[in-house]
């Protein structure tokens, strides 16, 4: 197997499992870790096509990536917090009434 | 035989990485504790910089390493102190989707597995494993996607201007 394809195949394993994250666990906080492990198997593969390719398109991406996390992550901390403090509890069941 | 041992090294340690970092990867889903989770977390992200580094794109291994371990992380664990360890959700672990999630996540992986097994992605263009140079990079980045370093910049503006909305509404909650 070609070392892309590994790099491929781990890239697709960290998607998978954060997006099962994301969908399985309970803790909203635990889902945004999911969520930032999902970013980072996208990134892995960018990473793996510019180096195949040898062209920066995939580098520069992955800095569009960073910066797209970053922004995320202080945007959703903020509102996790806030639910928090409303419902005393970080446990997704209690936010379904989120619904409306 | 020393010789073969040393020139395989690379490849060695990008597979041992690149194990680490699906390892931990996995823990994320089994782990109970958040803090846990996030250290998790961290070290899949340690290891996939070193995969990076492995590659020969150095600098954005040390940008996985400042940017994502140094701020998003740190931001992170910050939070989870912030909270109450007391909390119900801390000790249970998965929600009614477990077994549909479970379910997806095999079919999901089949599928992906099976796409990035058969369509084996073509001879490499360039220079083979040749990695393109910090110079490269910084004038395509700079010159020939001028207008998405200015989306993002405009992305860091809204998210700053949203964060600032975000903690108005506590405050105006707060006071009434």
């Amino acid at each position: 197997m070609d070392k892309v394809q590994v790099l491929l195949l781990l890239a697709t394993a960290l998607f998978t499992l954060g997006l099962t994250g994301v969908v399985i666990r309970r803790n909203v906080l635990v889902m945004l870790m999911c969520m930032e492990l999902m970013l980072n198997g996208v990134n892995l593969s960018l990473v793996a096509f510019a180096h195949q390719l040898g062209e920066a398109v995939g580098a520069v991406l992955v800095f569009l990536v960073f910066v797209v996390a970053t922004a995320e992550i202080a945007v959703a901390i903020p509102i996790v917090l806030l639910l928090v403090r409303r419902k005393r509890t970080l446990d997704l069941e209690a936010f379904s009434d989120l619904k409306g | 035989m020393i010789e073969t041992v040393l020139a395989s090294l690379d490849t060695v340690f990008l597979y041992a990485f690149a194990g680490c970092a699906f390892l931990s990867a996995a823990l994320m889903l089994f782990l109970k504790e958040p803090m846990r989770v996030a250290l998790a977390l961290i070290s899949c992200m340690v290891f996939l910089g070193g995969v990076y580094g492995l590659l020969g794109v150095h600098f954005i291994a040390a940008f996985q390493v400042l940017i994502y371990v140094g701020a998003v992380m740190v931001f992170m664990v910050y939070a989870i102190m912030l909270l109450d360890p007391r909390d119900e959700s801390m000790k249970v672990r998965y929600s009614h989707f477990l077994w549909p999630g479970a379910v997806g996540y095999v079919l999901l992986v089949e599928a992906l597995a099976a796409g990035v097994m058969n369509d084996l992605p073509g001879p490499p263009r360039g220079p083979a494993g040749e990695p393109f140079s910090l110079k490269a990079f910084s004038e395509a980045f700079l010159s020939e996607y001028w207008l998405h370093f200015e989306l993002t910049s405009v992305l860091l503006v809204a998210a700053v201007v949203a964060a600032l909305a975000v903690i108005r509404v506590n405050r105006k909650e707060s006071r009434g």
